[in-house]
């Protein structure tokens, strides 16, 4: 089981990796998204791997569940959560604001409009 | 008997910003009332705090009354009470500067999110627990991304969003590294880790060794630290000067989590892992310090400029970790209360400068004359020779204590070189600045600047005025941090104060 949440989680990374690298705003979210599930995982895996077993430790058990990943798991998915909200109002801000979703807005519009003018010129 | 000092700085602005949603209702006016009475009050508890804790020691506070490794713990000591007290002050002159700039009538909420940037901070500084650590940077970033993009404009967004993102990124790596050092060793109290931090395997260490790298590079995207400092200067030079002042502290977080965390759990109980960061810090820091230079030769504007010198600040500082010993230290943080202060001094004095000038704002370029420009003047001078380190102003003191504590250091003649020329070149530049700004007056069209702002003016100088006071009380200052050096180098009465807090008892 292990190789394969191992997979998951390397494959999630890369790809949220590779989104945040993007030039427009949406994938950059999404890719934030990913890491943010990669992460989770990650998490949740740094307790072992159990199956089947309660988060309860006493005397006699043998095999246990840890508690504390989960709870850590808890709070930064509500944080993720969180940001990915106020991400995405701010792209949206962006987007209207800048005239584009390109993520860096007004170099992008400054060079389009060079391009234009070069353009005109050449007329 | 557990301490309550710990937890007051905390909950002060989280009451306040609290106080401050419900006092919506009675106007800005007593917004601003209710805000300047928390941020007044929070500089007498965090006096009050730093007393304490130079005078008594490690103070512990258990949240939830739960004994240490398992419940999450509150620490002050003398690092952390300095830095509570300095992000009070210099939140009061950040606030009293909004107010006289009205910058608080462009939005909403600005004194809601002031208050819980101070929570953020606070909370940052006095936890004992890495993911509590992680839980209260998100707090603080949450806060510093509203006010950052308080007051809207095109290249607020922007910047705001290269700022945004880049801490997203960080704060999924601060979780892989907290992750895998739980994975490893089963904790996450700092005192604990670093308890551990003797028994890690020899197969473990390399994966230890690659969580607090990692942690590194989280904290060095928040202090700025070559190659992740390209988000600093957009962010915070378009925004509004009073977020940009407070701001100033906000990279000395990241530079104190690194004191803080890798102080503690690498140092020498560590065995075969202590200082794994420390000449990596001193060699990137003179790299950024030389970059942060180049930056504020090219910069094109007094605010880009300012931007540059808090990153040039933050590199200086760096290379004082770097360097490694307890006179070091002790330097680095009398430098840090410098540079803290004065680089928000010096924000404030871009955004007089830019108001002053209208639309010509804090462009490198030849303007017409100003209103009260012989003032200005003057004021661009004190803050030059303030923040480029040039006698007798504060700066001098800390680069003269830092260099001081190099030598006899294997790399002291790159750490003087750098250093040295690094001030001299930040010299040339801002006195390039100063004579265009001030001097080049061109005569094509009136100025039409805003009127002279007497009371923000105040508060600028007030805050300059903190440079000669720096000066004058020198001696108790480095008493001071000497003591906090001391205290920091014995990560030992750390671990025992924390570990060893006994709950308190019920009757």
């Amino acid at each position: 089981m292990e190789w394969i949440v191992a997979l998951v989680i390397g494959v999630m990374t890369a790809s949220g990796v590779y989104l945040v690298l993007r030039a427009r705003t949406f994938p950059v979210v999404l890719g934030l998204t990913l890491l943010s599930y990669a992460v989770n995982v990650f998490l949740f895996t740094m307790g072992r791997l159990q199956v089947g077993q309660a988060a309860i430790i006493s005397p006699d058990t043998t095999a246990y569940t840890d508690p504390l990943p989960q709870a850590l798991v808890l709070t930064a998915i509500v944080i993720a959560f969180g940001m990915t909200a106020f991400l995405i109002v701010l792209s949206l801000k962006a987007r209207s604001e800048l005239g584009n979703d390109h993520v860096d807005g007004l170099s992008y519009v400054a060079e389009e409009q060079a391009v234009k003018s070069r353009q005109k010129a050449g007329n | 008997m557990s301490s309550v000092w710990p937890v007051l700085p905390v909950l002060l602005p989280l009451i306040g910003g609290i106080a401050l949603l419900f006092s919506r209702l009675g106007g800005l006016q007593l917004q601003r009332s209710v805000s300047l009475l928390f941020t007044a009050g929070l500089i007498v508890i965090t006096l009050q705090t730093l007393f304490v804790a130079t005078t008594e020691g490690h103070q512990v506070y258990l949240l939830g009354n739960w004994l240490a490794p398992y419940g999450i713990v509150l620490v002050l000591d003398q690092l952390s009470a300095l830095m509570v007290l300095l992000t009070a002050v210099l939140s009061l002159f950040a606030l009293l500067y909004a107010i006289a700039q009205d910058t608080d009538k462009q939005g909403e909420d600005f004194h809601t999110l002031f208050q819980i940037q101070l929570f953020g901070l606070n909370g940052a500084f006095l936890t004992g627990d890495l993911f509590n650590l992680f839980v209260f940077f998100e707090v603080l970033l949450l806060a510093s991304y509203g006010l950052l993009l308080h007051g809207g404009g095109r290249l607020r967004t922007k910047g705001g969003l290269h700022y945004v993102v880049i801490n997203l990124v960080g704060s999924s790596l601060f979780l892989f590294a907290v992750g895998t050092l739980y994975g490893v060793l089963g904790t996450l109290n700092m005192a604990d880790l670093a308890a551990k931090m003797a028994t890690v395997s020899a197969d473990d260490q390399g994966i230890v060794a690659a969580a607090a790298l990692l942690l590194l590079v989280v904290f060095g995207i928040k202090a700025a630290i070559f190659p992740l400092y390209l988000w600093l200067p957009g962010a915070y030079a378009n925004t509004s000067a009073a977020v940009a002042a407070l701001f100033a502290i906000m990279t000395k977080v990241g530079l104190y989590a690194i004191i803080r965390v890798h102080g503690t759990l690498f140092a020498e109980q560590a065995g075969p892992l202590a200082g794994l960061h420390t000449d990596l810090l001193l060699w990137l820091g003179m790299l950024t310090l030389i970059l942060a230079v180049f930056g504020v030769f090219a910069a094109r504007g007094l605010k880009e400029q300012a931007a540059f010198l808090i990153l040039a600040s933050v590199a200086t500082l760096l290379v004082g970790i770097g360097i490694d010993n307890s006179a070091a230290l002790s330097a680095s943080l009398y430098y840090l209360v410098h540079s803290t202060l004065i680089g928000g001094a010096m924000f404030l004095l871009a955004d007089l400068v830019a108001r002053g000038r209208g639309s010509y704002a804090d462009r490198l370029r030849s303007a017409p004359a100003m209103s009260r420009a012989i003032l200005m003047g003057s004021l661009f001078l004190l803050s030059a020779i303030a923040i480029a380190g040039v006698p007798p102003l504060s700066g001098f003191f800390g680069k003269v204590l830092i260099l001081d504590s190099a030598i006899g250091h294997p790399s002291q003649a790159w750490i003087f070189t750098i250093v040295l020329l690094g001030s001299l070149l930040m010299m040339i530049a801002l006195a390039r600045s100063g004579s265009i700004l001030f001097y080049q007056v061109s005569d094509d069209g009136e100025n039409d600047g805003q009127a002279f702002n007497t009371r923000a003016t105040t508060v600028m100088i007030a805050l300059l005025m903190l440079s000669p006071v720096l000066v004058v009380a020198a001696g108790p200052m480095t008493m001071l941090t000497e003591q906090i050096a001391e205290q920091l180098s014995d990560s030992r009465a750390y671990i025992d104060a924390v570990l060893g807090q006994a709950a308190v008892r019920g009757k």
